[in-house]
Protein backbone atom coordinates (compact mmCIF):
# COMPACT_ATOMS: atom_id res chain seq x y z
CA UNK A 1 0.00 0.00 0.00
CA UNK A 2 0.97 3.58 -0.81
CA UNK A 3 3.50 1.90 -3.48
CA UNK A 4 3.73 4.00 -6.84
CA UNK A 5 1.31 1.64 -9.29
CA UNK A 6 -0.84 0.31 -6.29
CA UNK A 7 -4.46 0.78 -6.39
CA UNK A 8 -5.30 3.30 -3.04
CA UNK A 9 -9.28 3.33 -2.83
CA UNK A 10 -10.75 -0.07 -2.77
CA UNK A 11 -14.45 -0.69 -3.09
CA UNK A 12 -16.20 -3.43 -1.43
CA UNK A 13 -19.73 -4.76 -0.83
CA UNK A 14 -21.05 -5.81 2.40
CA UNK A 15 -24.51 -7.53 3.35
CA UNK A 16 -26.42 -7.97 6.80
CA UNK A 17 -29.76 -9.03 7.99
CA UNK A 18 -31.32 -8.70 11.06
CA UNK A 19 -34.25 -10.41 12.81
CA UNK A 20 -34.69 -7.75 15.60
CA UNK A 21 -37.90 -8.79 18.38
CA UNK A 22 -39.85 -6.41 19.82
CA UNK A 23 -40.09 -5.28 23.33
CA UNK A 24 -38.80 -6.86 26.55
CA UNK A 25 -40.46 -9.87 26.72
CA UNK A 26 -40.78 -13.23 29.04
CA UNK A 27 -43.86 -11.59 30.89
CA UNK A 28 -42.29 -8.41 31.98
CA UNK A 29 -43.65 -5.83 30.38
CA UNK A 30 -46.79 -4.69 30.46
CA UNK A 31 -47.98 -1.41 29.15
CA UNK A 32 -51.60 0.33 30.53
CA UNK A 33 -53.84 3.33 28.80
CA UNK A 34 -57.51 5.34 29.72
CA UNK A 35 -59.03 6.72 27.14
CA UNK A 36 -61.50 8.87 28.24
CA UNK A 37 -64.08 10.98 26.32
CA UNK A 38 -63.88 15.49 26.37
CA UNK A 39 -66.96 17.28 27.28
CA UNK A 40 -66.40 18.20 23.32
CA UNK A 41 -66.75 14.73 22.49
CA UNK A 42 -63.16 14.48 21.68
CA UNK A 43 -60.74 11.77 23.09
CA UNK A 44 -57.89 12.18 25.27
CA UNK A 45 -55.62 8.75 25.24
CA UNK A 46 -53.40 8.64 28.86
CA UNK A 47 -50.44 7.05 28.10
CA UNK A 48 -47.01 6.97 30.24
CA UNK A 49 -44.78 6.25 27.25
CA UNK A 50 -42.82 9.02 25.51
CA UNK A 51 -43.10 10.97 22.18
CA UNK A 52 -39.41 11.43 21.25
CA UNK A 53 -39.21 12.19 17.83
CA UNK A 54 -40.44 8.68 16.84
CA UNK A 55 -44.38 9.92 16.00
CA UNK A 56 -45.90 8.09 18.35
CA UNK A 57 -48.13 10.58 19.35
CA UNK A 58 -49.10 10.34 15.44
CA UNK A 59 -49.14 6.47 15.73
CA UNK A 60 -50.92 6.04 18.66
CA UNK A 61 -53.73 8.70 17.86
CA UNK A 62 -54.25 6.54 14.75
CA UNK A 63 -54.60 3.30 16.38
CA UNK A 64 -56.81 4.68 18.87
CA UNK A 65 -58.91 6.84 16.48
CA UNK A 66 -58.90 3.12 13.92
CA UNK A 67 -60.26 1.19 17.60
CA UNK A 68 -62.70 3.47 18.49
CA UNK A 69 -64.11 4.76 15.38
CA UNK A 70 -63.79 7.84 15.74
CA UNK A 71 -61.44 10.40 13.01
CA UNK A 72 -58.03 10.74 13.71
CA UNK A 73 -58.27 15.12 14.40
CA UNK A 74 -60.07 13.86 17.24
CA UNK A 75 -58.01 12.29 19.44
CA UNK A 76 -55.18 13.44 21.78
CA UNK A 77 -52.38 11.37 22.74
CA UNK A 78 -50.96 13.07 26.15
CA UNK A 79 -48.01 11.70 27.43
CA UNK A 80 -44.90 12.73 29.68
CA UNK A 81 -46.72 12.30 33.02
CA UNK A 82 -46.53 8.77 34.58
CA UNK A 83 -49.34 10.27 37.65
CA UNK A 84 -51.87 10.95 35.11
CA UNK A 85 -51.27 7.89 33.25
CA UNK A 86 -51.51 3.96 34.03
CA UNK A 87 -48.55 2.03 33.97
CA UNK A 88 -46.10 1.43 31.31
CA UNK A 89 -43.12 -0.40 31.92
CA UNK A 90 -41.18 2.23 29.37
CA UNK A 91 -40.40 3.70 25.91
CA UNK A 92 -37.51 1.54 24.61
CA UNK A 93 -36.76 -2.06 23.16
CA UNK A 94 -39.08 -0.94 19.94
CA UNK A 95 -41.65 -1.61 22.34
CA UNK A 96 -44.57 1.63 22.13
CA UNK A 97 -46.03 1.12 18.99
CA UNK A 98 -46.71 -2.76 19.64
CA UNK A 99 -47.53 -2.65 23.35
CA UNK A 100 -49.09 0.45 24.01
CA UNK A 101 -50.83 0.04 20.68
CA UNK A 102 -52.23 -3.51 21.88
CA UNK A 103 -53.63 -1.47 25.18
CA UNK A 104 -55.21 1.43 23.32
CA UNK A 105 -56.88 -1.18 20.80
CA UNK A 106 -58.62 -2.57 23.97
CA UNK A 107 -59.53 0.46 25.66
CA UNK A 108 -61.33 1.95 21.92
CA UNK A 109 -62.77 -1.31 21.85
CA UNK A 110 -64.48 -0.25 25.24
CA UNK A 111 -65.12 3.40 24.45
CA UNK A 112 -66.73 2.09 20.86
CA UNK A 113 -69.16 -0.01 22.95
CA UNK A 114 -70.20 2.53 24.93
CA UNK A 115 -70.62 5.00 22.05
CA UNK A 116 -72.80 2.21 20.22
CA UNK A 117 -74.99 1.51 23.68
CA UNK A 118 -75.37 5.44 23.47
CA UNK A 119 -76.40 5.64 20.21
CA UNK A 120 -78.89 2.68 20.24
CA UNK A 121 -81.03 4.80 22.32
CA UNK A 122 -80.63 7.94 20.46
CA UNK A 123 -81.52 5.84 17.76
CA UNK A 124 -83.99 3.51 19.48
CA UNK A 125 -82.06 0.72 17.06
CA UNK A 126 -80.08 -2.42 18.78
CA UNK A 127 -76.49 -1.90 19.24
CA UNK A 128 -75.90 -5.11 16.78
CA UNK A 129 -77.70 -2.99 14.00
CA UNK A 130 -75.08 0.13 14.11
CA UNK A 131 -71.64 0.86 12.52
CA UNK A 132 -69.19 3.45 13.74
CA UNK A 133 -66.44 4.26 11.18
CA UNK A 134 -64.46 7.69 10.94
CA UNK A 135 -66.35 9.78 13.42
CA UNK A 136 -69.58 8.49 12.35
CA UNK A 137 -72.65 6.13 13.49
CA UNK A 138 -74.89 4.71 10.91
CA UNK A 139 -77.77 2.15 11.14
CA UNK A 140 -76.54 -0.59 8.96
CA UNK A 141 -77.50 -0.35 5.74
CA UNK A 142 -78.81 3.47 6.04
CA UNK A 143 -75.03 5.70 5.81
CA UNK A 144 -77.15 8.68 5.24
CA UNK A 145 -78.96 8.68 8.60
CA UNK A 146 -75.62 9.22 11.03
CA UNK A 147 -75.00 10.96 14.11
CA UNK A 148 -71.39 12.08 14.95
CA UNK A 149 -69.37 9.92 17.21
CA UNK A 150 -68.66 13.28 18.91
CA UNK A 151 -71.96 14.32 19.57
CA UNK A 152 -72.69 10.63 20.44
CA UNK A 153 -69.62 10.99 23.28
CA UNK A 154 -70.83 14.35 23.92
CA UNK A 155 -74.39 13.52 24.87
CA UNK A 156 -73.60 10.19 26.46
CA UNK A 157 -71.94 12.29 29.55
CA UNK A 158 -74.55 15.25 29.43
CA UNK A 159 -77.69 13.09 28.48
CA UNK A 160 -77.69 9.86 29.80
CA UNK A 161 -74.69 10.24 32.39
CA UNK A 162 -72.87 7.55 31.19
CA UNK A 163 -68.79 8.18 31.64
CA UNK A 164 -67.46 7.33 28.18
CA UNK A 165 -64.10 5.96 29.48
CA UNK A 166 -62.01 2.67 27.98
CA UNK A 167 -59.13 0.89 29.67
CA UNK A 168 -56.71 -1.35 28.17
CA UNK A 169 -53.52 -3.24 28.81
CA UNK A 170 -51.43 -5.41 27.30
CA UNK A 171 -48.83 -7.88 28.35
CA UNK A 172 -47.04 -11.05 26.73
CA UNK A 173 -47.70 -13.99 28.76
CA UNK A 174 -44.39 -15.51 30.08
CA UNK A 175 -43.50 -18.53 28.15
CA UNK A 176 -42.07 -21.19 30.02
CA UNK A 177 -39.20 -23.90 28.23
CA UNK A 178 -40.63 -26.81 27.64
CA UNK A 179 -38.11 -29.29 29.90
CA UNK A 180 -38.44 -32.23 27.74
CA UNK A 181 -38.41 -30.21 23.89
CA UNK A 182 -36.44 -27.24 25.45
CA UNK A 183 -39.70 -25.39 23.33
CA UNK A 184 -40.65 -21.67 24.16
CA UNK A 185 -42.49 -18.70 23.04
CA UNK A 186 -39.86 -15.68 24.32
CA UNK A 187 -40.60 -13.14 22.17
CA UNK A 188 -44.51 -11.62 21.29
CA UNK A 189 -42.90 -10.64 17.33
CA UNK A 190 -39.89 -10.71 15.36
CA UNK A 191 -39.03 -7.81 12.67
CA UNK A 192 -36.41 -8.26 9.96
CA UNK A 193 -34.11 -6.22 7.76
CA UNK A 194 -31.13 -6.29 5.90
CA UNK A 195 -28.70 -3.37 4.88
CA UNK A 196 -26.02 -3.62 1.55
CA UNK A 197 -23.08 -1.18 1.70
CA UNK A 198 -21.28 0.22 -0.55
CA UNK A 199 -17.74 1.66 0.26
CA UNK A 200 -14.67 2.36 -0.16
CA UNK A 201 -11.39 2.54 1.55
CA UNK A 202 -8.62 4.32 0.65
CA UNK A 203 -5.63 2.63 2.03
CA UNK A 204 -3.01 5.48 2.04
CA UNK A 205 -5.20 6.89 4.94
CA UNK A 206 -7.75 4.48 6.08
CA UNK A 207 -10.26 6.46 5.67
CA UNK A 208 -13.44 4.67 4.84
CA UNK A 209 -16.40 5.93 2.86
CA UNK A 210 -19.53 4.83 2.79
CA UNK A 211 -21.02 5.96 -0.85
CA UNK A 212 -24.64 4.29 -0.71
CA UNK A 213 -26.82 2.04 1.88
CA UNK A 214 -29.37 0.06 0.47
CA UNK A 215 -31.87 -1.05 3.26
CA UNK A 216 -35.07 -3.14 3.71
CA UNK A 217 -36.99 -3.75 6.41
CA UNK A 218 -40.02 -5.84 7.21
CA UNK A 219 -42.29 -4.10 9.90
CA UNK A 220 -45.60 -6.07 10.21
CA UNK A 221 -47.61 -2.79 9.25
CA UNK A 222 -47.06 0.31 8.78
CA UNK A 223 -49.25 2.24 10.93
CA UNK A 224 -47.57 5.59 9.46
CA UNK A 225 -45.06 4.93 6.29
CA UNK A 226 -43.81 8.38 6.38
CA UNK A 227 -42.76 7.92 10.18
CA UNK A 228 -41.22 4.28 9.30
CA UNK A 229 -39.64 6.08 6.72
CA UNK A 230 -38.29 8.53 8.99
CA UNK A 231 -36.83 5.78 11.67
CA UNK A 232 -35.44 4.21 8.99
CA UNK A 233 -33.05 7.18 7.33
CA UNK A 234 -32.39 8.75 10.59
CA UNK A 235 -31.02 5.11 12.29
CA UNK A 236 -28.99 4.32 9.38
CA UNK A 237 -27.22 7.74 10.29
CA UNK A 238 -27.17 6.99 13.78
CA UNK A 239 -25.41 3.38 12.60
CA UNK A 240 -23.21 5.10 10.24
CA UNK A 241 -22.45 7.24 13.01
CA UNK A 242 -21.51 4.43 15.56
CA UNK A 243 -19.27 2.03 12.35
CA UNK A 244 -16.91 4.76 11.39
CA UNK A 245 -16.98 7.82 14.08
CA UNK A 246 -18.80 7.85 17.37
CA UNK A 247 -17.02 6.42 21.06
CA UNK A 248 -16.86 6.74 24.50
CA UNK A 249 -13.25 5.53 24.51
CA UNK A 250 -10.77 5.54 25.87
CA UNK A 251 -11.54 5.49 29.12
CA UNK A 252 -8.24 4.65 30.10
CA UNK A 253 -5.66 5.35 32.24
CA UNK A 254 -8.90 7.57 34.08
CA UNK A 255 -12.76 7.73 32.85
CA UNK A 256 -11.92 11.76 32.50
CA UNK A 257 -10.21 10.79 29.51
CA UNK A 258 -13.71 9.78 27.88
CA UNK A 259 -14.82 11.88 25.15
CA UNK A 260 -16.99 14.39 26.82
CA UNK A 261 -17.87 16.80 24.12
CA UNK A 262 -19.24 16.68 20.11
CA UNK A 263 -15.86 17.54 19.56
CA UNK A 264 -14.53 14.19 20.58
CA UNK A 265 -17.63 12.34 19.83
CA UNK A 266 -18.10 13.30 16.74
CA UNK A 267 -21.44 13.05 14.89
CA UNK A 268 -22.43 12.17 11.24
CA UNK A 269 -23.40 15.76 9.99
CA UNK A 270 -25.09 16.54 6.66
CA UNK A 271 -22.41 16.50 4.66
CA UNK A 272 -21.75 12.75 5.90
CA UNK A 273 -24.86 11.41 4.60
CA UNK A 274 -24.55 8.60 1.43
CA UNK A 275 -26.90 7.44 -0.72
CA UNK A 276 -29.41 5.85 1.54
CA UNK A 277 -32.41 3.87 -0.26
CA UNK A 278 -35.14 2.22 1.32
CA UNK A 279 -37.80 -0.18 0.67
CA UNK A 280 -40.51 -1.10 3.73
CA UNK A 281 -42.23 -4.52 3.46
CA UNK A 282 -45.19 -5.50 5.21
CA UNK A 283 -46.02 -8.77 6.42
CA UNK A 284 -48.60 -8.56 9.24
CA UNK A 285 -48.19 -10.13 12.98
CA UNK A 286 -50.84 -11.84 14.49
CA UNK A 287 -49.95 -10.12 17.67
CA UNK A 288 -49.28 -6.62 16.56
CA UNK A 289 -51.60 -3.59 16.61
CA UNK A 290 -53.31 -4.08 13.16
CA UNK A 291 -50.34 -6.03 12.43
CA UNK A 292 -47.24 -3.37 13.43
CA UNK A 293 -43.80 -4.63 14.83
CA UNK A 294 -41.11 -2.59 16.25
CA UNK A 295 -39.12 -0.32 13.97
CA UNK A 296 -36.52 2.05 16.06
CA UNK A 297 -33.66 0.16 16.85
CA UNK A 298 -33.50 -2.55 13.78
CA UNK A 299 -32.72 0.19 11.97
CA UNK A 300 -29.23 0.90 13.42
CA UNK A 301 -28.53 -2.01 14.27
CA UNK A 302 -27.68 -3.71 10.75
CA UNK A 303 -26.07 -0.92 9.68
CA UNK A 304 -22.61 -1.00 11.01
CA UNK A 305 -22.29 -4.95 10.13
CA UNK A 306 -22.63 -4.06 6.59
CA UNK A 307 -19.91 -1.75 6.30
CA UNK A 308 -17.67 -4.35 8.46
CA UNK A 309 -18.45 -7.26 5.65
CA UNK A 310 -17.84 -4.12 2.61
CA UNK A 311 -14.75 -3.31 4.07
CA UNK A 312 -13.70 -6.64 4.28
CA UNK A 313 -14.50 -7.18 0.70
CA UNK A 314 -12.72 -4.18 -0.28
CA UNK A 315 -9.63 -5.30 1.81
CA UNK A 316 -9.97 -8.63 2.95
CA UNK A 317 -9.62 -7.48 6.65
CA UNK A 318 -12.10 -8.14 9.10
CA UNK A 319 -12.23 -4.95 11.54
CA UNK A 320 -13.56 -6.20 14.75
CA UNK A 321 -13.99 -3.44 17.09
CA UNK A 322 -16.14 -0.14 16.26
CA UNK A 323 -15.77 2.45 15.33
CA UNK A 324 -13.68 1.55 12.58
CA UNK A 325 -11.51 4.19 12.69
CA UNK A 326 -8.37 5.37 10.43
CA UNK A 327 -6.14 4.08 12.22
CA UNK A 328 -8.19 0.53 12.80
CA UNK A 329 -7.79 0.73 9.17
CA UNK A 330 -4.02 1.41 8.42
CA UNK A 331 -3.18 -1.22 11.76
CA UNK A 332 -5.41 -4.02 10.09
CA UNK A 333 -3.99 -3.38 6.59
CA UNK A 334 -0.26 -3.84 8.43
CA UNK A 335 -0.99 -7.00 10.11
CA UNK A 336 -2.37 -8.37 6.88
CA UNK A 337 0.76 -7.84 4.77
CA UNK B 1 -27.34 44.51 34.85
CA UNK B 2 -30.29 46.02 33.40
CA UNK B 3 -30.84 45.45 29.40
CA UNK B 4 -32.95 46.02 27.11
CA UNK B 5 -32.81 44.43 23.21
CA UNK B 6 -35.98 43.62 20.70
CA UNK B 7 -36.54 39.87 20.86
CA UNK B 8 -38.74 38.99 18.07
CA UNK B 9 -40.13 42.32 17.09
CA UNK B 10 -40.97 43.07 20.62
CA UNK B 11 -39.06 45.02 23.24
CA UNK B 12 -38.12 43.28 26.55
CA UNK B 13 -36.15 44.52 29.41
CA UNK B 14 -34.42 42.03 31.86
CA UNK B 15 -31.83 42.00 35.08
CA UNK B 16 -29.13 39.86 34.22
CA UNK B 17 -25.69 39.24 35.87
CA UNK B 18 -22.37 40.00 33.83
CA UNK B 19 -21.88 36.00 33.36
CA UNK B 20 -25.13 34.86 32.08
CA UNK B 21 -25.10 33.38 28.55
CA UNK B 22 -28.09 34.39 26.30
CA UNK B 23 -29.19 31.11 26.35
CA UNK B 24 -29.85 31.21 29.80
CA UNK B 25 -31.45 34.62 30.18
CA UNK B 26 -33.56 34.00 27.15
CA UNK B 27 -34.42 30.34 27.86
CA UNK B 28 -34.96 30.57 32.03
CA UNK B 29 -35.73 34.16 32.75
CA UNK B 30 -37.53 35.02 29.20
CA UNK B 31 -39.03 31.88 28.81
CA UNK B 32 -38.53 31.32 25.13
CA UNK B 33 -38.76 28.01 24.14
CA UNK B 34 -37.57 27.83 20.66
CA UNK B 35 -33.77 27.92 21.81
CA UNK B 36 -32.31 24.66 23.31
CA UNK B 37 -29.28 24.06 25.52
CA UNK B 38 -27.35 20.72 23.46
CA UNK B 39 -23.80 21.43 24.50
CA UNK B 40 -23.15 24.47 26.02
CA UNK B 41 -19.56 24.70 23.88
CA UNK B 42 -20.74 25.93 20.34
CA UNK B 43 -20.78 22.06 18.75
CA UNK B 44 -24.34 21.69 18.23
CA UNK B 45 -26.19 24.34 16.70
CA UNK B 46 -29.37 23.82 19.20
CA UNK B 47 -29.16 26.87 21.15
CA UNK B 48 -28.47 29.52 17.90
CA UNK B 49 -30.70 32.68 17.12
CA UNK B 50 -29.92 35.59 15.01
CA UNK B 51 -28.28 38.91 16.37
CA UNK B 52 -28.73 41.79 14.14
CA UNK B 53 -29.63 39.28 11.50
CA UNK B 54 -26.35 37.29 11.98
CA UNK B 55 -26.01 33.82 13.06
CA UNK B 56 -24.77 33.46 16.59
CA UNK B 57 -24.77 30.69 19.32
CA UNK B 58 -26.59 32.05 22.00
CA UNK B 59 -24.47 29.68 24.36
CA UNK B 60 -21.43 31.24 23.54
CA UNK B 61 -23.17 34.73 23.77
CA UNK B 62 -22.87 36.70 27.11
CA UNK B 63 -26.62 38.42 27.54
CA UNK B 64 -25.17 41.67 28.01
CA UNK B 65 -23.67 41.78 24.51
CA UNK B 66 -27.61 42.04 23.38
CA UNK B 67 -27.97 45.26 25.36
CA UNK B 68 -29.54 47.80 22.34
CA UNK B 69 -29.26 45.10 19.68
CA UNK B 70 -32.45 42.54 17.57
CA UNK B 71 -32.22 39.22 19.01
CA UNK B 72 -34.89 37.20 16.15
CA UNK B 73 -35.63 33.16 17.37
CA UNK B 74 -37.14 30.86 14.90
CA UNK B 75 -40.31 32.04 15.99
CA UNK B 76 -39.69 35.30 14.82
CA UNK B 77 -39.72 34.24 11.66
CA UNK B 78 -43.25 33.75 11.23
CA UNK B 79 -45.52 36.87 10.05
CA UNK B 80 -49.31 37.42 11.63
CA UNK B 81 -49.46 33.63 12.69
CA UNK B 82 -48.48 32.47 8.94
CA UNK B 83 -44.82 30.30 8.82
CA UNK B 84 -42.19 31.59 6.13
CA UNK B 85 -41.18 29.51 3.30
CA UNK B 86 -38.28 27.77 5.12
CA UNK B 87 -40.41 26.68 7.93
CA UNK B 88 -42.85 25.37 5.87
CA UNK B 89 -40.68 23.73 3.88
CA UNK B 90 -39.54 21.93 6.84
CA UNK B 91 -43.20 20.97 7.96
CA UNK B 92 -44.00 19.14 4.38
CA UNK B 93 -40.74 17.38 4.09
CA UNK B 94 -40.79 15.78 7.67
CA UNK B 95 -37.90 17.55 8.43
CA UNK B 96 -38.51 17.32 12.41
CA UNK B 97 -38.20 14.24 14.57
CA UNK B 98 -37.83 15.43 18.13
CA UNK B 99 -37.20 19.02 16.94
CA UNK B 100 -34.73 19.83 19.22
CA UNK B 101 -31.98 21.11 16.64
CA UNK B 102 -35.07 22.25 14.51
CA UNK B 103 -34.58 26.13 15.75
CA UNK B 104 -31.06 25.69 15.10
CA UNK B 105 -31.43 24.15 11.63
CA UNK B 106 -34.28 26.57 9.96
CA UNK B 107 -32.03 29.58 11.59
CA UNK B 108 -29.02 28.28 9.24
CA UNK B 109 -30.91 27.71 6.60
CA UNK B 110 -32.63 31.09 6.39
CA UNK B 111 -29.26 32.98 6.62
CA UNK B 112 -27.50 30.56 4.15
CA UNK B 113 -30.28 31.07 1.97
CA UNK B 114 -30.58 34.81 2.31
CA UNK B 115 -26.68 34.58 1.27
CA UNK B 116 -26.80 32.35 -1.53
CA UNK B 117 -30.41 31.34 -3.19
CA UNK B 118 -29.08 28.74 -4.95
CA UNK B 119 -26.86 26.58 -2.56
CA UNK B 120 -24.53 24.00 -3.85
CA UNK B 121 -24.53 20.83 -2.11
CA UNK B 122 -20.97 21.45 -0.98
CA UNK B 123 -21.91 24.75 0.28
CA UNK B 124 -25.26 23.46 2.14
CA UNK B 125 -23.23 20.70 3.60
CA UNK B 126 -20.86 23.32 5.00
CA UNK B 127 -23.66 25.70 6.09
CA UNK B 128 -25.01 22.82 7.78
CA UNK B 129 -21.95 21.44 9.91
CA UNK B 130 -22.64 23.29 12.81
CA UNK B 131 -25.71 21.57 13.80
CA UNK B 132 -26.15 18.43 14.84
CA UNK B 133 -28.92 16.47 14.31
CA UNK B 134 -29.37 12.70 15.62
CA UNK B 135 -33.39 11.78 14.68
CA UNK B 136 -34.14 12.72 11.06
CA UNK B 137 -30.30 11.49 9.50
CA UNK B 138 -30.42 15.37 7.50
CA UNK B 139 -31.87 14.01 4.20
CA UNK B 140 -35.41 15.63 5.07
CA UNK B 141 -33.51 18.50 6.06
CA UNK B 142 -31.12 18.56 2.90
CA UNK B 143 -34.66 18.21 1.00
CA UNK B 144 -36.61 20.81 3.04
CA UNK B 145 -33.41 23.60 2.03
CA UNK B 146 -33.23 22.61 -1.18
CA UNK B 147 -37.02 22.46 -1.53
CA UNK B 148 -37.06 26.49 -0.83
CA UNK B 149 -33.79 27.02 -2.75
CA UNK B 150 -35.57 26.15 -6.19
CA UNK B 151 -38.33 28.16 -5.96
Amino acid sequence: MGVKGEVAKLRGRGIAAICYPTGMNLGGDPSQTVIVAQPDGTFVVNVASVELGQGLRTVLAQIAAEAIGASVEDVEVRFGDTQLAPHDTGTFASRTTHRMGNAIIKAGQEVRQILLDVASKILEVSPQDLEIRNGKIWVRGVPDKSLTVREVASQAQFVYNTPVVGKGHYVKPKSLVDPDTGESDPHSTMAHGCVVADVEVDTETGEVTVLQLVTVYEVGRAINPKLVEGQIIGGAVMGLGAALRETVYPRYPQLTHQTTSFREYVLPTAGDVPKIIYKIVESPTQTGPYGAKGVGEMVANGIAPAIVNAIYDAIGVQITELPITPEKVLKALREKH
Amino acid sequence: MRIRFKLDGQDVEVDVKHTDTLLKVLKDKIGVGSVNFGCGEGSCGACMVLINGRLRYSCLTLAGYVDGKEVTTVAGLARDGELSEIQKAFLENDAAQCGYCTPGMILTAKVLLEKNPTPSDEELFDALAGNLCRCTGYIPIINAIKSVAKR
